[in-house]
Protein backbone atom coordinates (compact mmCIF):
# COMPACT_ATOMS: atom_id res chain seq x y z
CA UNK A 1 0.00 0.00 0.00
CA UNK A 2 2.75 2.34 1.18
CA UNK A 3 4.80 1.24 -1.53
CA UNK A 4 2.31 1.68 -4.35
CA UNK A 5 1.29 5.22 -3.03
CA UNK A 6 5.02 5.79 -3.16
CA UNK A 7 4.68 4.80 -7.01
CA UNK A 8 1.56 6.56 -7.65
CA UNK A 9 2.94 9.78 -6.55
CA UNK A 10 6.06 9.47 -8.75
CA UNK A 11 3.73 8.68 -11.48
CA UNK A 12 1.93 11.78 -10.92
CA UNK A 13 5.13 13.85 -10.77
CA UNK A 14 6.46 12.18 -13.80
CA UNK A 15 3.04 13.38 -15.59
CA UNK A 16 3.32 17.27 -14.38
CA UNK A 17 7.04 17.48 -15.49
CA UNK A 18 6.07 15.29 -18.65
CA UNK A 19 3.44 17.49 -19.22
CA UNK A 20 5.26 21.11 -18.99
CA UNK A 21 7.60 19.93 -21.13
CA UNK A 22 5.28 18.66 -23.96
CA UNK A 23 3.33 22.46 -23.88
CA UNK A 24 6.82 24.10 -23.76
CA UNK A 25 8.04 21.70 -26.84
CA UNK A 26 4.42 22.33 -28.87
CA UNK A 27 4.92 26.26 -28.17
CA UNK A 28 8.65 25.73 -29.77
CA UNK A 29 7.48 23.65 -32.42
CA UNK A 30 4.72 26.47 -33.13
CA UNK A 31 6.83 29.40 -33.26
CA UNK A 32 9.65 27.76 -35.38
CA UNK A 33 6.81 27.25 -37.79
CA UNK A 34 6.27 30.98 -38.08
CA UNK A 35 7.42 33.27 -40.33
CA UNK A 36 10.69 34.28 -40.09
CA UNK A 37 11.26 38.40 -38.46
CA UNK A 38 13.05 39.17 -42.07
CA UNK A 39 10.40 37.97 -44.22
CA UNK A 40 7.29 40.07 -41.97
CA UNK A 41 10.43 43.16 -42.07
CA UNK A 42 10.60 43.27 -45.50
CA UNK A 43 6.82 44.23 -46.28
CA UNK A 44 6.92 48.11 -47.87
CA UNK A 45 6.95 49.03 -51.26
CA UNK A 46 6.87 52.67 -52.47
CA UNK A 47 4.86 53.47 -55.75
CA UNK A 48 5.18 56.73 -57.63
CA UNK A 49 1.53 56.86 -58.79
CA UNK A 50 2.17 59.58 -61.51
CA UNK A 51 3.93 57.33 -64.00
CA UNK A 52 0.76 55.05 -64.62
CA UNK A 53 -1.26 55.51 -67.74
CA UNK A 54 -5.70 55.22 -67.75
CA UNK A 55 -7.19 52.23 -67.75
CA UNK A 56 -3.63 50.25 -68.10
CA UNK A 57 -4.03 47.41 -65.46
CA UNK A 58 0.02 47.51 -64.13
CA UNK A 59 1.10 44.82 -61.92
CA UNK A 60 3.34 45.63 -58.96
CA UNK A 61 5.03 43.53 -56.17
CA UNK A 62 4.46 43.57 -52.93
CA UNK A 63 5.28 41.19 -50.07
CA UNK A 64 5.94 38.37 -52.93
CA UNK A 65 1.87 39.12 -53.90
CA UNK A 66 0.80 41.01 -57.20
CA UNK A 67 -1.01 44.65 -56.62
CA UNK A 68 -2.97 45.63 -59.41
CA UNK A 69 -2.95 49.40 -60.11
CA UNK A 70 -5.29 50.46 -62.39
CA UNK A 71 -5.46 54.43 -63.05
CA UNK A 72 -9.12 55.28 -63.79
CA UNK A 73 -10.04 57.11 -67.14
CA UNK A 74 -13.18 59.84 -66.84
CA UNK A 75 -15.85 57.55 -68.30
CA UNK A 76 -14.61 54.89 -65.16
CA UNK A 77 -14.76 58.14 -62.29
CA UNK A 78 -18.25 58.93 -63.55
CA UNK A 79 -19.23 55.53 -63.57
CA UNK A 80 -18.12 54.76 -60.46
CA UNK A 81 -19.57 58.02 -58.95
CA UNK A 82 -22.80 56.87 -59.45
CA UNK A 83 -22.14 53.89 -57.26
CA UNK A 84 -20.64 55.16 -53.79
CA UNK A 85 -19.67 51.50 -53.02
CA UNK A 86 -17.42 51.57 -56.32
CA UNK A 87 -15.88 55.10 -55.21
CA UNK A 88 -15.30 54.10 -51.72
CA UNK A 89 -13.04 51.52 -53.53
CA UNK A 90 -11.00 54.32 -55.29
CA UNK A 91 -8.06 55.91 -53.92
CA UNK A 92 -7.80 59.78 -54.99
CA UNK A 93 -3.85 61.07 -55.45
CA UNK A 94 -3.86 64.68 -57.01
CA UNK A 95 -6.52 64.85 -59.22
CA UNK A 96 -6.86 61.25 -60.43
CA UNK A 97 -8.12 58.09 -58.89
CA UNK A 98 -6.41 54.80 -58.47
CA UNK A 99 -7.69 51.37 -57.95
CA UNK A 100 -4.66 49.74 -56.02
CA UNK A 101 -5.36 46.27 -55.04
CA UNK A 102 -3.79 42.77 -54.03
CA UNK A 103 -4.26 40.89 -56.93
CA UNK A 104 -5.54 37.62 -55.48
CA UNK A 105 -9.09 36.48 -55.74
CA UNK A 106 -10.51 36.57 -53.01
CA UNK A 107 -11.94 32.91 -53.75
CA UNK A 108 -8.90 30.33 -53.53
CA UNK A 109 -5.79 33.37 -54.62
CA UNK A 110 -5.70 32.82 -58.50
CA UNK A 111 -4.81 35.77 -60.30
CA UNK A 112 -7.88 37.85 -61.88
CA UNK A 113 -7.37 38.85 -65.72
CA UNK A 114 -7.89 42.40 -67.20
CA UNK A 115 -10.02 43.00 -69.93
CA UNK A 116 -9.60 46.99 -70.71
CA UNK A 117 -12.79 46.77 -72.89
CA UNK A 118 -14.90 44.96 -70.94
CA UNK A 119 -13.17 47.00 -67.77
CA UNK A 120 -13.84 44.21 -66.14
CA UNK A 121 -11.53 41.09 -64.06
CA UNK A 122 -12.09 37.73 -64.84
CA UNK A 123 -10.63 35.06 -62.70
CA UNK A 124 -10.28 32.12 -64.62
CA UNK A 125 -9.71 29.47 -62.16
CA UNK A 126 -13.54 29.13 -60.91
CA UNK A 127 -15.00 31.84 -62.86
CA UNK A 128 -15.22 34.81 -60.72
CA UNK A 129 -15.23 38.27 -62.21
CA UNK A 130 -14.89 41.30 -60.64
CA UNK A 131 -15.69 45.00 -62.00
CA UNK A 132 -13.16 48.25 -62.39
CA UNK A 133 -13.08 49.22 -59.15
CA UNK A 134 -12.35 45.40 -58.27
CA UNK A 135 -16.13 45.20 -56.99
CA UNK A 136 -16.80 41.23 -57.13
CA UNK A 137 -19.46 41.05 -59.71
CA UNK A 138 -19.94 37.43 -59.95
CA UNK A 139 -19.56 34.17 -57.40
CA UNK A 140 -17.66 32.25 -55.99
CA UNK A 141 -15.10 34.68 -54.99
CA UNK A 142 -17.00 36.46 -51.70
CA UNK A 143 -16.03 39.83 -52.14
CA UNK A 144 -13.77 42.42 -53.73
CA UNK A 145 -10.22 42.32 -54.23
CA UNK A 146 -8.40 43.73 -51.17
CA UNK A 147 -6.84 46.41 -50.76
CA UNK A 148 -3.70 46.24 -49.61
CA UNK A 149 -2.17 48.79 -46.37
CA UNK A 150 -1.03 51.88 -47.56
CA UNK A 151 0.03 55.72 -46.74
CA UNK A 152 -0.15 58.76 -49.39
CA UNK A 153 2.79 60.81 -49.65
CA UNK A 154 2.18 63.28 -52.37
CA UNK A 155 2.03 62.04 -55.73
CA UNK A 156 3.47 58.45 -54.23
CA UNK A 157 2.21 55.71 -51.58
CA UNK A 158 3.69 53.43 -49.35
CA UNK A 159 1.99 49.54 -49.38
CA UNK A 160 2.51 47.88 -46.26
CA UNK A 161 2.05 51.18 -43.85
CA UNK A 162 -1.14 52.29 -42.82
CA UNK A 163 -2.03 55.85 -43.69
CA UNK A 164 -5.62 57.58 -42.17
CA UNK A 165 -7.38 56.61 -45.46
CA UNK A 166 -6.51 52.90 -45.29
CA UNK A 167 -7.84 53.12 -41.76
CA UNK A 168 -10.72 54.73 -42.93
CA UNK A 169 -11.65 51.82 -45.33
CA UNK A 170 -10.80 49.15 -42.90
CA UNK A 171 -13.48 50.99 -40.50
CA UNK A 172 -15.79 51.18 -42.80
CA UNK A 173 -15.27 47.61 -43.95
CA UNK A 174 -14.33 48.69 -47.87
CA UNK A 175 -11.70 45.90 -47.69
CA UNK A 176 -10.25 43.38 -45.33
CA UNK A 177 -6.90 43.14 -43.57
CA UNK A 178 -4.38 41.88 -45.73
CA UNK B 1 18.31 -14.94 -19.45
CA UNK B 2 17.07 -17.56 -21.75
CA UNK B 3 19.34 -20.32 -21.81
CA UNK B 4 21.28 -20.61 -25.21
CA UNK B 5 22.79 -23.76 -26.64
CA UNK B 6 25.75 -24.22 -28.85
CA UNK B 7 24.51 -23.03 -32.24
CA UNK B 8 24.04 -26.23 -35.36
CA UNK B 9 23.97 -23.85 -37.90
CA UNK B 10 23.37 -20.41 -38.77
CA UNK B 11 19.52 -20.69 -38.61
CA UNK B 12 19.76 -22.08 -34.87
CA UNK B 13 22.28 -19.27 -34.41
CA UNK B 14 19.56 -16.72 -35.50
CA UNK B 15 16.63 -18.59 -34.40
CA UNK B 16 18.15 -18.67 -30.35
CA UNK B 17 18.29 -14.55 -30.69
CA UNK B 18 15.98 -13.53 -32.87
CA UNK B 19 12.76 -16.15 -33.18
CA UNK B 20 13.50 -16.04 -36.71
CA UNK B 21 11.18 -19.82 -37.01
CA UNK B 22 8.39 -17.64 -34.67
CA UNK B 23 8.23 -15.01 -36.88
CA UNK B 24 7.89 -16.73 -40.24
CA UNK B 25 5.19 -18.89 -38.78
CA UNK B 26 3.15 -15.75 -37.57
CA UNK B 27 4.20 -13.18 -39.98
CA UNK B 28 4.39 -16.19 -43.70
CA UNK B 29 3.25 -19.72 -43.45
CA UNK B 30 0.48 -19.69 -40.81
CA UNK B 31 -1.07 -16.26 -41.42
CA UNK B 32 -4.26 -17.66 -43.17
CA UNK B 33 -5.90 -16.79 -46.12
CA UNK B 34 -9.28 -17.30 -47.74
CA UNK B 35 -9.25 -19.78 -50.97
CA UNK B 36 -11.87 -18.02 -52.34
CA UNK B 37 -10.41 -14.39 -53.02
CA UNK B 38 -9.79 -13.18 -56.34
CA UNK B 39 -6.96 -11.22 -58.36
CA UNK B 40 -8.69 -7.73 -56.74
CA UNK B 41 -7.23 -8.91 -53.05
CA UNK B 42 -3.68 -8.72 -54.73
CA UNK B 43 -3.88 -5.09 -54.52
CA UNK B 44 -2.06 -4.78 -51.22
CA UNK B 45 0.58 -6.51 -52.56
CA UNK B 46 0.36 -4.24 -55.23
CA UNK B 47 0.25 -1.10 -53.40
CA UNK B 48 3.28 -2.24 -50.96
CA UNK B 49 5.54 -2.96 -54.23
CA UNK B 50 4.40 0.83 -55.45
CA UNK B 51 5.04 2.47 -52.25
CA UNK B 52 9.04 0.25 -52.24
CA UNK B 53 8.96 2.24 -56.11
CA UNK B 54 8.50 5.12 -54.73
CA UNK B 55 10.70 4.99 -51.69
CA UNK B 56 13.59 3.81 -54.09
CA UNK B 57 13.25 6.15 -56.71
CA UNK B 58 12.73 8.90 -54.44
CA UNK B 59 15.77 8.35 -52.58
CA UNK B 60 17.86 8.64 -55.67
CA UNK B 61 15.81 11.69 -57.02
CA UNK B 62 16.42 13.02 -53.01
CA UNK B 63 20.70 13.07 -53.67
CA UNK B 64 20.51 16.06 -56.75
CA UNK B 65 17.02 17.79 -55.42
CA UNK B 66 17.62 21.25 -54.57
CA UNK B 67 14.94 22.44 -52.19
CA UNK B 68 15.54 26.43 -52.90
CA UNK B 69 13.14 28.75 -54.95
CA UNK B 70 16.19 29.30 -57.52
CA UNK B 71 17.71 25.81 -57.51
CA UNK B 72 14.72 23.44 -57.54
CA UNK B 73 13.04 23.55 -60.94
CA UNK B 74 16.65 23.37 -62.51
CA UNK B 75 18.12 20.69 -60.44
CA UNK B 76 14.68 18.89 -61.65
CA UNK B 77 14.69 19.12 -65.07
CA UNK B 78 18.30 20.06 -65.82
CA UNK B 79 20.53 18.28 -63.55
CA UNK B 80 18.11 15.35 -63.07
CA UNK B 81 17.24 15.22 -66.40
CA UNK B 82 20.32 15.41 -68.21
CA UNK B 83 23.34 15.06 -66.49
CA UNK B 84 22.33 12.59 -63.86
CA UNK B 85 23.14 9.28 -65.38
CA UNK B 86 20.26 7.28 -65.16
CA UNK B 87 18.44 9.90 -63.53
CA UNK B 88 15.89 10.54 -65.92
CA UNK B 89 14.73 6.71 -64.70
CA UNK B 90 14.27 7.51 -61.55
CA UNK B 91 12.00 10.92 -61.85
CA UNK B 92 9.64 8.78 -64.39
CA UNK B 93 9.28 5.75 -61.96
CA UNK B 94 8.61 8.70 -59.30
CA UNK B 95 6.27 10.49 -61.10
CA UNK B 96 4.21 7.33 -62.52
CA UNK B 97 4.12 5.42 -59.04
CA UNK B 98 2.81 8.77 -57.69
CA UNK B 99 0.02 8.72 -60.11
CA UNK B 100 -0.45 5.08 -60.24
CA UNK B 101 -0.52 4.37 -57.03
CA UNK B 102 -3.61 6.00 -56.55
CA UNK B 103 -5.60 4.40 -59.71
CA UNK B 104 -4.62 1.41 -57.32
CA UNK B 105 -5.70 2.62 -53.96
CA UNK B 106 -9.16 3.31 -55.14
CA UNK B 107 -9.33 -0.09 -57.28
CA UNK B 108 -8.38 -1.53 -53.12
CA UNK B 109 -10.91 1.50 -51.70
CA UNK B 110 -14.14 0.09 -53.86
CA UNK B 111 -13.00 -3.91 -53.90
CA UNK B 112 -13.44 -2.90 -50.05
CA UNK B 113 -16.59 -0.98 -50.14
CA UNK B 114 -18.24 -3.61 -52.73
CA UNK B 115 -17.41 -7.16 -50.85
CA UNK B 116 -18.60 -4.92 -47.94
CA UNK B 117 -15.09 -5.92 -46.39
CA UNK B 118 -15.38 -3.00 -43.73
CA UNK B 119 -18.11 -4.43 -41.72
CA UNK B 120 -18.25 -6.52 -39.06
CA UNK B 121 -15.07 -6.57 -37.00
CA UNK B 122 -13.13 -5.19 -39.74
CA UNK B 123 -14.16 -1.87 -39.04
CA UNK B 124 -10.36 -0.69 -37.94
CA UNK B 125 -8.89 -2.24 -41.18
CA UNK B 126 -11.04 0.82 -43.28
CA UNK B 127 -10.09 3.37 -41.03
CA UNK B 128 -6.57 3.35 -41.00
CA UNK B 129 -7.03 2.18 -45.09
CA UNK B 130 -8.35 5.68 -45.21
CA UNK B 131 -5.85 7.27 -42.88
CA UNK B 132 -2.93 5.82 -45.11
CA UNK B 133 -5.58 7.49 -48.27
CA UNK B 134 -5.15 11.28 -46.24
CA UNK B 135 -1.69 9.99 -45.90
CA UNK B 136 -0.44 9.36 -49.36
CA UNK B 137 -2.73 12.35 -50.46
CA UNK B 138 -0.72 14.79 -48.45
CA UNK B 139 2.18 13.17 -49.79
CA UNK B 140 1.43 13.52 -53.17
CA UNK B 141 0.37 17.88 -52.43
CA UNK B 142 3.76 17.84 -50.75
CA UNK B 143 5.80 16.15 -53.73
CA UNK B 144 3.84 17.84 -55.98
CA UNK B 145 5.65 21.27 -55.06
CA UNK B 146 8.87 20.31 -54.83
CA UNK B 147 9.62 20.87 -59.09
CA UNK B 148 8.63 24.50 -57.77
CA UNK B 149 7.16 24.97 -61.62
CA UNK B 150 3.90 27.07 -61.89
CA UNK B 151 1.57 24.51 -61.19
CA UNK B 152 3.50 23.45 -58.33
CA UNK B 153 3.01 26.87 -57.14
CA UNK B 154 -0.35 27.77 -57.44
CA UNK B 155 -1.30 24.50 -56.33
CA UNK B 156 0.44 25.33 -53.46
CA UNK B 157 -1.06 28.95 -53.15
CA UNK B 158 -4.49 27.45 -53.45
CA UNK B 159 -4.41 24.91 -51.36
CA UNK B 160 -3.30 26.18 -48.09
CA UNK B 161 -5.69 29.06 -49.13
CA UNK B 162 -8.14 26.33 -48.46
CA UNK B 163 -7.20 26.63 -45.03
CA UNK B 164 -8.06 30.00 -44.34
CA UNK B 165 -11.49 28.79 -43.90
CA UNK B 166 -13.60 30.96 -45.88
CA UNK B 167 -15.60 33.45 -44.42
CA UNK B 168 -13.53 32.99 -41.25
CA UNK B 169 -10.81 34.62 -42.99
CA UNK B 170 -7.70 32.89 -41.03
CA UNK B 171 -5.26 34.24 -43.30
CA UNK B 172 -2.84 34.61 -40.38
CA UNK B 173 -3.01 31.02 -39.96
CA UNK B 174 -2.32 30.28 -43.82
CA UNK B 175 0.80 33.10 -43.12
CA UNK B 176 1.90 30.52 -40.28
CA UNK B 177 1.30 27.27 -43.09
CA UNK B 178 3.40 29.14 -45.26
CA UNK B 179 5.94 30.70 -43.15
CA UNK B 180 5.57 33.16 -45.73
CA UNK B 181 2.72 36.01 -47.39
CA UNK B 182 2.90 33.87 -50.23
CA UNK B 183 4.89 30.66 -51.18
CA UNK B 184 8.00 31.08 -51.08
CA UNK B 185 11.56 29.76 -49.31
CA UNK B 186 10.20 28.87 -46.29
CA UNK B 187 7.31 27.33 -47.56
CA UNK B 188 9.33 24.97 -50.08
CA UNK B 189 11.74 23.58 -47.03
CA UNK B 190 8.98 23.03 -45.03
CA UNK B 191 6.94 21.04 -47.90
CA UNK B 192 10.23 19.19 -48.84
CA UNK B 193 10.97 18.42 -45.15
CA UNK B 194 7.15 16.81 -45.02
CA UNK B 195 7.73 14.92 -48.32
CA UNK B 196 10.53 13.34 -47.46
CA UNK B 197 10.79 13.00 -43.69
CA UNK B 198 7.39 13.03 -41.92
CA UNK B 199 5.02 12.10 -43.95
CA UNK B 200 6.20 9.10 -44.88
CA UNK B 201 7.08 7.96 -41.42
CA UNK B 202 3.44 8.03 -40.94
CA UNK B 203 2.96 6.33 -43.69
CA UNK B 204 4.87 3.54 -42.46
CA UNK B 205 3.14 3.31 -38.70
CA UNK B 206 0.12 3.41 -40.68
CA UNK B 207 0.81 0.18 -43.52
CA UNK B 208 2.35 -1.14 -39.94
CA UNK B 209 -1.34 -0.20 -38.42
CA UNK B 210 -2.98 -1.56 -41.70
CA UNK B 211 -1.29 -4.87 -41.37
CA UNK B 212 -2.04 -5.34 -38.18
CA UNK B 213 -5.80 -4.96 -38.11
CA UNK B 214 -6.01 -7.90 -40.47
CA UNK B 215 -4.81 -10.50 -37.79
CA UNK B 216 -7.52 -10.81 -35.69
CA UNK B 217 -10.96 -10.32 -37.95
CA UNK B 218 -8.80 -11.81 -41.30
CA UNK B 219 -9.27 -10.80 -44.48
CA UNK B 220 -12.58 -11.26 -46.49
CA UNK B 221 -13.39 -13.15 -49.20
CA UNK B 222 -15.77 -13.48 -52.21
CA UNK B 223 -18.56 -14.78 -50.84
CA UNK B 224 -18.88 -13.21 -47.71
CA UNK B 225 -18.71 -15.76 -45.99
CA UNK B 226 -17.53 -16.05 -42.17
CA UNK B 227 -14.65 -19.01 -41.60
CA UNK B 228 -13.65 -20.52 -38.28
CA UNK B 229 -10.09 -19.75 -39.69
CA UNK B 230 -8.95 -21.96 -36.34
CA UNK B 231 -10.83 -24.74 -37.33
CA UNK B 232 -9.63 -24.16 -41.08
CA UNK B 233 -6.08 -24.23 -40.24
CA UNK B 234 -6.18 -27.08 -37.79
CA UNK B 235 -7.75 -28.75 -41.13
CA UNK B 236 -4.98 -27.68 -43.12
CA UNK B 237 -1.86 -28.66 -41.02
CA UNK B 238 -3.67 -32.25 -40.48
CA UNK B 239 -2.94 -32.54 -44.21
CA UNK B 240 -6.73 -32.00 -45.73
CA UNK B 241 -5.21 -29.19 -47.79
CA UNK B 242 -7.95 -29.42 -50.32
CA UNK B 243 -10.81 -29.72 -47.50
CA UNK B 244 -9.28 -26.82 -45.79
CA UNK B 245 -10.82 -23.43 -46.81
CA UNK B 246 -7.91 -21.19 -46.38
CA UNK B 247 -4.52 -21.61 -47.65
CA UNK B 248 -1.06 -20.43 -46.23
CA UNK B 249 -0.16 -16.57 -46.98
CA UNK B 250 3.40 -17.97 -47.97
CA UNK B 251 4.05 -19.45 -50.08
CA UNK B 252 0.93 -20.28 -51.35
CA UNK B 253 -1.09 -17.49 -51.83
CA UNK B 254 2.05 -14.84 -52.37
CA UNK B 255 2.35 -16.85 -55.81
CA UNK B 256 -1.00 -15.55 -56.62
CA UNK B 257 -0.12 -12.15 -55.48
CA UNK B 258 3.12 -12.45 -57.16
CA UNK B 259 1.67 -13.46 -60.27
CA UNK B 260 -0.93 -10.33 -60.14
CA UNK B 261 2.00 -7.86 -59.00
CA UNK B 262 4.42 -9.31 -62.63
CA UNK B 263 1.31 -8.37 -64.85
CA UNK B 264 0.95 -4.95 -62.65
CA UNK B 265 4.75 -4.23 -63.18
CA UNK B 266 4.89 -4.93 -66.53
CA UNK B 267 2.44 -2.24 -67.59
CA UNK B 268 4.02 -0.04 -65.31
CA UNK B 269 7.02 -0.06 -66.72
CA UNK B 270 5.43 0.36 -70.19
CA UNK B 271 3.86 3.81 -68.33
CA UNK B 272 7.50 4.49 -66.97
CA UNK B 273 9.29 4.09 -70.82
CA UNK B 274 6.69 4.84 -73.00
CA UNK B 275 3.99 7.20 -71.62
CA UNK B 276 5.46 8.65 -68.42
CA UNK B 277 3.90 12.24 -69.63
CA UNK B 278 0.58 11.17 -68.03
CA UNK B 279 1.83 11.84 -65.19
CA UNK B 280 3.26 15.13 -65.90
CA UNK B 281 1.81 18.69 -66.14
CA UNK B 282 2.78 20.23 -69.13
CA UNK B 283 2.17 23.79 -67.05
CA UNK B 284 4.44 22.20 -64.80
CA UNK B 285 7.63 22.27 -67.10
CA UNK B 286 7.51 26.35 -66.40
CA UNK B 287 9.05 27.85 -63.78
CA UNK B 288 6.88 29.15 -60.85
CA UNK B 289 5.22 32.88 -61.02
CA UNK B 290 4.08 34.56 -58.00
CA UNK B 291 2.55 36.65 -60.59
CA UNK B 292 1.08 35.28 -63.03
CA UNK B 293 -1.63 32.46 -62.54
CA UNK B 294 -1.72 29.95 -64.94
CA UNK B 295 -5.44 30.15 -67.39
CA UNK B 296 -6.68 26.57 -66.28
CA UNK B 297 -5.61 25.45 -62.60
CA UNK B 298 -6.53 21.75 -61.91
CA UNK B 299 -4.81 19.62 -59.39
CA UNK B 300 -3.66 15.98 -60.17
CA UNK B 301 -6.34 13.60 -61.77
CA UNK B 302 -6.92 11.93 -58.31
CA UNK B 303 -8.23 14.69 -57.04
CA UNK B 304 -10.28 15.85 -59.12
CA UNK B 305 -13.17 14.45 -58.17
CA UNK B 306 -12.86 16.63 -54.41
CA UNK B 307 -11.75 19.65 -56.38
CA UNK B 308 -15.25 19.43 -58.42
CA UNK B 309 -16.97 19.18 -55.24
CA UNK B 310 -15.79 22.33 -54.09
CA UNK B 311 -16.05 24.42 -56.98
CA UNK B 312 -19.72 24.65 -58.17
CA UNK B 313 -20.42 26.01 -55.11
CA UNK B 314 -19.81 29.75 -52.95
CA UNK B 315 -16.57 30.06 -51.29
CA UNK B 316 -18.01 28.40 -48.10
CA UNK B 317 -20.47 26.31 -48.36
CA UNK B 318 -17.96 25.07 -51.42
CA UNK B 319 -15.46 24.56 -48.41
CA UNK B 320 -18.01 22.57 -46.61
CA UNK B 321 -18.83 20.22 -49.04
CA UNK B 322 -15.17 19.87 -49.95
CA UNK B 323 -14.58 18.70 -45.86
CA UNK B 324 -17.72 16.58 -46.44
CA UNK B 325 -15.80 14.89 -48.79
CA UNK B 326 -12.84 14.48 -47.24
CA UNK B 327 -14.20 12.97 -44.22
CA UNK B 328 -17.31 10.86 -45.50
CA UNK B 329 -15.54 7.93 -46.49
CA UNK B 330 -14.09 7.15 -43.12
CA UNK B 331 -18.00 6.87 -41.71
CA UNK B 332 -18.93 4.25 -44.09
CA UNK B 333 -18.82 1.56 -41.90
CA UNK B 334 -21.03 3.19 -39.54
CA UNK B 335 -23.31 4.82 -42.56
CA UNK B 336 -24.24 0.95 -43.67
CA UNK B 337 -26.52 -0.03 -41.05
CA UNK B 338 -26.85 -3.61 -43.02
CA UNK B 339 -26.00 -6.38 -41.18
CA UNK B 340 -24.64 -7.63 -44.65
CA UNK B 341 -21.35 -8.23 -45.20
CA UNK B 342 -21.31 -9.61 -48.63
CA UNK B 343 -20.93 -8.56 -52.73
CA UNK B 344 -22.47 -5.56 -53.25
CA UNK B 345 -24.60 -8.00 -55.73
CA UNK B 346 -26.07 -9.97 -53.44
CA UNK B 347 -27.37 -6.83 -51.32
CA UNK B 348 -30.80 -5.00 -51.99
CA UNK B 349 -30.51 -1.22 -53.26
CA UNK B 350 -26.88 -1.30 -52.02
CA UNK B 351 -26.00 -2.50 -55.30
CA UNK B 352 -27.15 0.48 -56.86
CA UNK B 353 -25.96 2.54 -54.42
CA UNK B 354 -22.18 0.95 -55.19
CA UNK B 355 -22.78 1.69 -59.06
CA UNK B 356 -24.23 5.14 -58.66
CA UNK B 357 -21.09 6.35 -56.46
CA UNK B 358 -18.52 4.49 -58.32
CA UNK B 359 -19.97 6.51 -61.49
CA UNK B 360 -20.39 9.64 -60.08
CA UNK B 361 -17.16 9.80 -59.06
CA UNK B 362 -16.04 8.88 -61.99
CA UNK B 363 -18.21 12.07 -63.67
CA UNK B 364 -16.80 14.34 -61.02
CA UNK B 365 -13.58 13.45 -62.05
CA UNK B 366 -14.07 14.22 -65.67
CA UNK B 367 -15.96 17.49 -64.99
CA UNK B 368 -13.22 18.75 -63.05
CA UNK B 369 -10.73 19.06 -65.54
CA UNK B 370 -12.41 20.96 -67.97
CA UNK B 371 -13.06 24.66 -67.61
CA UNK B 372 -15.92 25.16 -65.11
CA UNK B 373 -18.34 26.96 -67.77
CA UNK B 374 -22.03 26.49 -69.27
CA UNK B 375 -22.82 22.82 -69.34
CA UNK B 376 -20.15 21.80 -67.41
CA UNK B 377 -20.49 23.38 -64.57
CA UNK B 378 -24.23 22.80 -64.56
CA UNK B 379 -23.45 18.47 -64.74
CA UNK B 380 -20.60 19.72 -61.98
CA UNK B 381 -23.27 20.88 -59.44
CA UNK B 382 -25.48 18.05 -60.44
CA UNK B 383 -22.84 15.40 -59.68
CA UNK B 384 -21.74 17.05 -56.63
CA UNK B 385 -25.19 16.87 -55.13
CA UNK B 386 -25.48 13.42 -56.26
CA UNK B 387 -22.33 12.90 -54.07
CA UNK B 388 -23.83 14.08 -51.06
CA UNK B 389 -27.25 13.10 -51.32
CA UNK B 390 -25.67 9.48 -52.04
CA UNK B 391 -24.52 9.54 -48.82
CA UNK B 392 -27.15 10.78 -46.46
CA UNK B 393 -29.33 7.96 -48.09
CA UNK B 394 -26.63 4.94 -47.53
CA UNK B 395 -28.25 4.90 -43.75
CA UNK B 396 -31.71 4.81 -44.99
CA UNK B 397 -31.29 2.25 -47.82
CA UNK B 398 -29.05 0.06 -45.60
CA UNK B 399 -31.32 0.02 -42.60
CA UNK B 400 -34.24 -1.82 -44.16
CA UNK B 401 -31.96 -4.70 -46.01
CA UNK B 402 -32.58 -7.99 -44.95
CA UNK B 403 -30.05 -10.46 -43.80
CA UNK B 404 -28.90 -12.54 -46.38
S1 LIG C 1 -9.71 31.50 -57.21
FE1 LIG C 1 -10.75 33.01 -58.34
S2 LIG C 1 -12.66 32.15 -58.70
FE2 LIG C 1 -11.67 30.64 -57.45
Amino acid sequence: MKNSSRRGFMGKAFGAVAGVGAVASLYAMKRTWDPLPSVKAAGFTTLDMSAYKENELVTEKWRGKPIFVLKQNAEMVKKAQANPKDMERLIKIGNDYFMVCVGLCTHLGCIPGYNPDEQSFLCACHGGMYDFTAEVTKAPPPRGLDIPPFKIDGMKIVLGEEGPEYKKMLETGVTLKV
Amino acid sequence: MAHFTKATSLHDWLNQRLAIDTLRRVLATEYWIPKNINFLWAMGMVLAITFGLLLISGIFLLMYYQPNVNLAFDSVNYTIMQEVGYGWLWRHVHGVAASVVFLVIYIHMFTGIYYGSYKNGREIIWLSGMLLFVAFSAEAFSGYMLPWGQMSYWAGMVITNLFSGGSLHADGLVEWIRGDYVPAQAFLNRFFMLHVLLIPLVILGLIGLHFGALRIPHVNNQDGEEIDFDAEAKKYLSGDKAGSKVIRFANDFMSKDMMVVGIYLIFFFYLVFYHYDFAMDPVNFDPANGLKTPTHIYPEWYFLWSYEILRPFSTNVGLIAFAFAQVIFFMLPFLDRSPNAVPASRRGLFKYWFWAMLIDMIILTAMGKVPPEGLFSTIGLYAALTFIGLWIALPFITKFEKKV
